[in-house]
């Protein structure tokens, strides 16, 4: 992708959003730094990455929540110093931590929430569509982590928005939980509305994401549908294996040389293959390294986004 | 429903649901009241209460004494008089001899007039005629008791006290949780929301007068001499102005804890300076032209001239006049300063 060749005017109807260019400091750090995208209509974006990579002040800078101190937004074909009024009713946002007023009932939370917005579903249609009907009077202190996070989901839903931005919707959640959001989402989508999602879980940019953005250092590091993300490994299946202390791992080139390997890292006791042709990889492995019982550990996997950000930078996706 | 609404509905609702704010704001000024009202309630004829040195003479001294109401005796010897002195359980002690000797801590103004009375029966009843004749009229109306002075002054301090802590406290917790800030990113109107906390302050001030005065009304004959017309407009002003303050303590603070110390720094030094529980012509004449330029000191001011000596609106301008320009100054210097996230 190469936002900005041509002239944004003409792709009006198709773009949602567009960035080029954007900066953001905080001292002497350096959150933002040129950062381009450019979401079309009826898609949902990903920005997929770790824990300050700069996602999350990215997309505040989309929301209009927060200045760049570099670079030029549009939205919805409009801009946040002209427009801020007009674009508010027309976007739905959900931030990464709120907590609601912890003494008022989800109904009650949501009757304000519609107050602002001039259309939008009945109050009624938007506690049935994120499944909260026998909560509809309980105070939101007394719900549980997945249902605020339906309830938040709700609130920026509640304008009938065209294009959705959620912060990492469902960090924290339960795998039951996260589900369940995922469903409303894919909903959303199917009404043909655009979103655009911050996550550094690759299952969820993998389930959700029609397109992807890789972020790292506050830069895109690469970019498009996971599948050509995967692609891009050159190979689809993953060899990870671990080894006894007394046996020698083999080096790097030697596992290259192994047939079907594509790439491949080492480090001490363990070794990393990316492979395209498993039955041959495998039993090459097996062959190389002395012993039957010298593994204490050999698993393999298709190759998911975490691998590509892995290849790309050296460093897992989540740091635990 | 109209988004001001909805926002004084929820800022209400919220309120009503934390039982703590509703007793601070509504039950305490109410006991307090009724606290100061039964220790002050026979305030002017107060018994003196004098102790009397044991011994062989101790006997016809408190008959002296105790042949008229009003002064109570209690017999002690050395060590339990020093005691007594001490925490202010006699007012004089009385030790019988040639002379007769007054012991007293002359800083207490009960027992200078312990002494008096003590030493006035102690002569009389020695055969001392008065030089000059002369008569005592007794006066008691409601409007000059303690408990008339002080109900305007804890009046005062509740308006203070609820409009700073209300505003304060919703407007932090909203801003500590990003709920400010999840608002921001709705259409909806930064004013609306500070005019709902505005107008819901506005509901629990009308509940809160009401309850205070029809309280010490009931219960202690406390009267209004003025208009209530009057007395409402400068509850209003009082509500408006500390709601403006209280809203610049909040407008940068993004814990509770910070916010208290900032409501407390400028809540204690009215509570003391401002003629709450003392007039505050206590302190120095220095420091007078200070205090009467303190929000609270014009409130109420305000509020007991209305109250006990029934003035009008032309009479409390300059009070009026001072706590506008409180209210205009905080009002600009808090939207100016207010961070929304």
């Amino acid at each position: 992708m190469s936002p900005g060749q041509s002239g944004l005017v003409d792709e009006d109807a198709l773009v949602a959003l567009s960035c080029r260019g954007l900066v953001k400091r905080y001292g002497d750090v350096l959150a933002v730094d040129g950062l381009d995208l450019e979401i079309r209509r009826g898609e949902c974006f990903g920005l997929l990455g770790p824990n300050g990579a700069g996602k999350t002040t990215t997309i505040e800078i989309l929301e209009g929540l927060l200045a760049a101190d570099a670079g030029d937004v549009q939205v919805l074909g409009m801009r946040w110093d002209h427009d801020a009024a007009r674009l508010r009713q027309r976007l739905g946002i959900q931030l990464q931590e709120t907590q609601l007023n912890e003494k008022l009932s989800v109904e009650e939370i949501l009757r304000l929430f519609r107050s602002f917005y001039a259309h939008g579903p009945t109050v009624d249609a938007l506690i049935g569509s994120v499944g909260l009907d026998t909560k509809r009077t309980a105070w939101y202190s007394k719900l549980s982590g997945g249902q605020k996070q339906r309830l938040a989901l709700a609130c920026a839903l509640v304008g009938q928005p065209e294009l959705l931005f959620l912060d990492e919707p469902s960090t924290g959640l339960d795998p039951q939980s996260r589900r369940q959001i995922w469903e409303l989402l894919r909903g959303f989508k199917q009404e043909g509305k655009t979103i655009l999602l911050t996550t550094h879980y690759m299952d969820e940019a993998q389930v959700l994401c029609d397109r992807v953005a890789i972020v790292d250092r506050g830069k895109v590091i690469a970019q498009g549908t996971p599948l050509e993300l995967i692609a891009s490994l050159g190979a689809e299946h993953v060899v990870s294996f671990a080894l006894r202390e007394d046996v020698a791992v083999p080096t790097e080139a030697r596992l290259l040389e192994l047939p079907g390997v594509r790439r491949a890292s080492v480090q001490p006791g363990a070794g990393t293959m990316i492979v395209s042709h498993l039955h041959e990889a495998l039993p090459a492995l097996l062959r190389i390294v002395e012993g039957p019982d010298a593994f204490t550990l050999l698993t393999t996997h298709s190759a998911t986004l975490e691998d590509v950000f892995v290849s790309l930078t050296g460093r897992q996706l989540r740091e635990e | 429903m109209h988004p001001l609404w909805q926002l004084t509905l929820a800022r209400f609702r919220e309120f009503l649901r934390e039982p703590e704010a509703v007793f601070w704001v509504f039950a305490f000024p109410v006991l307090l009241t009724c606290a100061l009202g039964l220790a002050f309630r026979s305030q002017g004829r107060p018994d003196v209460i004098v102790g009397v040195m044991s011994g062989a003479a101790a006997a016809g001294i408190e008959q002296v004494l105790t042949k008229e109401a009003g002064v109570r005796v209690r017999t002690l010897d050395r060590a339990g008089a020093d005691e007594a002195l001490r925490h202010g359980a006699i007012h004089v002690l009385v030790i019988p001899g040639n002379p007769v000797t007054y012991e007293l801590d002359p800083s207490r103004p009960e027992s200078r007039v312990g002494r008096y009375v003590a030493d006035e029966r102690i002569q009389a009843a020695a055969g001392r005629q008065p030089s000059v004749p002369v008569a005592d009229r007794l006066v008691s109306v409601p409007g000059s008791r303690y408990i008339d002075w002080v109900v305007p002054g804890l009046l005062g301090m509740n308006i203070m006290g609820t409009g700073m802590w209300s505003i304060g406290f919703s407007v932090v917790q909203a801003r500590g949780r990003k709920l400010l800030k999840r608002l921001m990113a709705t259409p909806m109107r930064r004013t609306h929301y500070l005019l709902a906390q505005m107008l819901a302050r506005l509901i629990f001030l009308v509940l809160e007068v009401s309850a205070l005065l029809v309280f010490a009304r009931v219960l202690f004959g406390i009267p209004i001499n003025g208009s209530w017309f009057t007395l409402a407009g400068f509850c209003l002003l009082g509500a408006v102005t500390f709601s403006g303050l209280g809203l610049l303590v909040a407008s940068r603070a993004k814990t509770v804890e910070g916010v208290s110390g900032l409501v407390n720094l400028v809540m204690v030094p009215m509570w003391i300076f401002s003629g709450v529980f003392f007039a505050s012509e206590n302190f120095p004449d220095a420091m007078q032209p200070i205090i009467s330029l303190l929000p609270l000191t014009a409130l109420n001011q305000a509020l007991r001239g209305v109250m006990i000596d029934g003035a009008g609106i032309s009479a409390l301008a300059s009070q009026g006049g001072i706590l506008f320009t409180w209210l205009l100054v905080s009002f600009t210097a808090a939207l100016k300063l207010f961070r929304w996230r």
